[in-house]
């Protein structure tokens, strides 16, 4: 538990605040700059997820809310680890992922996307790190969709991850790409990331990880700010 | 420099976060594992509500945020979300305890704050306006510029405390860079 050594975000891998082409932060970035106290004036901790329970079908949306069927799409199985920038891993962290359907339209309430809703598909899930920090889940890969940032704007295909760490400041959330997605050129929010860390959110196809009459699979493996080991590393 | 990895890039939570995060507060069938109801006790005579909303560079109050508690003073720990979305006035709402002063610091709960628009997650604090003289003297609020730094005090109200966070304007909340 020596590695206390705080980072801050990285400058030149994640966005700005701040960053034109994507419209809705033009009122909602900060335009002060940030404060940033002294790293030994704080204390860092953050929720524990150790005695965490899953529900038994959490981690598999191509499962958890069937109605009457299976849902329609392309099965998929994403793998990855979880680690911070020393490359320790992080074990029995929680994951949050929510996502579009095949179609590309979300079940939340304001999407108007004019695509058809899965009566058996939600989109949302849950799964933990094991103890080496690695996480699987199974969806359905989630179509494109139109959004009204410009005219003909399309989000490539994403998904959506929520991630916490050992403390409030690894919290993170991102977006998961497909790799070989035209649309991720022409995507403010892929875009808005400095161009030395832009690969890092595209996924990897791994025919290895890919389940034989099943599912396709996909690595993306996350790195969480900061050399916290979690408070569990040692127990 | 050491051999770091490279962070994973923060995108923005975007506006459809609800059925995922916040799934039972709007009403979606899967289980929110987590609420804005911090404590085990809501009617006991300690808990408090702490409410307020979000505004926009154009003073309208935001009604896709999430928002996010944490409060550690060494005996409670305490983590709540909320979203502004369910309130006909858009504000996040939480039931906690007021943290106790560790350190001669004055009591604090931090905030996470993710919504549509944010490309990159901001970090805030709440501090209590019931606790001047602590305020006064702590080292992370002596940090802020004298005329920002009720941007960061909530004010006691009868059931507990209201704080209002400004994204942009004169009253532009103070965030923090942890």
């Amino acid at each position: 538990m020596s590695d206390i050594i705080q980072t801050g975000f990285d400058r030149e891998i994640q966005p700005n605040y701040l960053y034109e082409g994507y419209k809705s932060t033009l009122l909602r970035a900060p335009t002060k700059p940030l404060i940033m106290p002294k790293k030994a004036d704080l204390t860092l901790s953050g929720p524990v997820f150790k005695d965490f329970e899953l529900g038994a079908l959490d981690s598999d949306l191509t499962k958890n809310a069937v109605k009457n069927g299976e849902p329609l799409g392309e099965r998929i199985v994403v793998h990855g680890k979880v680690t911070n920038e020393k490359g320790h891993p992080i074990p029995y962290t929680l994951l949050e992922i929510w996502q579009a359907n095949s179609s590309g339209r979300y079940i939340h309430k304001a999407d108007q996307h004019n695509a058809p809703l899965d009566p058996n598909f939600s989109g949302a899930g849950r799964c933990m790190t094991d103890a080496e920090g690695n996480y699987k889940f199974y969806t359905i890969k989630p179509g494109a969709y139109s959004w009204g940032n410009h005219p003909n704007a399309w989000r490539p295909n994403h998904i959506h991850f929520s991630l916490f760490g050992g403390d409030i400041t690894s919290r993170l959330i991102t977006q998961m790409y497909f790799p070989g997605d035209p649309l991720l050129e022409f995507d403010p929010m892929v875009q808005s990331i400095p161009l030395k860390g832009r690969d890092l959110l595209i996924s990897k196809f791994d025919l290895a990880l890919t389940e034989p009459d099943f599912a396709l699979g996909f690595r993306f493996d996350i790195v969480l700010r900061g050399h916290h080991a979690t408070p569990f590393e040692n127990q | 420099m050491d051999n770091r990895n490279l962070q994973t890039p923060s995108q923005t939570i975007g506006p459809f976060f609800a059925y995922g995060l916040t799934p039972t507060q709007y009403d979606y069938e899967f289980e929110s594992w987590v609420d804005n109801n911090m404590v085990a006790d809501l009617d006991a005579p300690e808990t408090i509500e702490i409410s307020g909303s979000v505004f926009d560079g154009e003073g309208k109050t935001i009604n896709d945020a999430l928002v996010e508690l944490w409060q550690d003073d060494g005996e409670h720990k305490l983590y709540g979300r909320f979203g502004t979305g369910t309130d006909e006035k858009n504000r996040f709402i939480f039931k906690t305890i007021k943290p106790k002063s560790v350190d001669g610091q004055a009591p604090f709960i931090n905030v996470i704050l993710f919504m549509r628009g944010q490309l990159l997650h901001t970090y805030t604090r709440i501090y209590f306006d019931d606790e001047a003289n602590l305020n006064q003297s702590d080292k992370i609020l002596n940090l802020v510029e004298s005329e920002r730094r009720n941007t960061l005090i909530a004010k006691k109200t009868e059931v507990g405390y209201t704080i209002n966070i400004h994204m942009q304007g004169q009253k532009e909340t103070v965030f923090f860079d942890l």
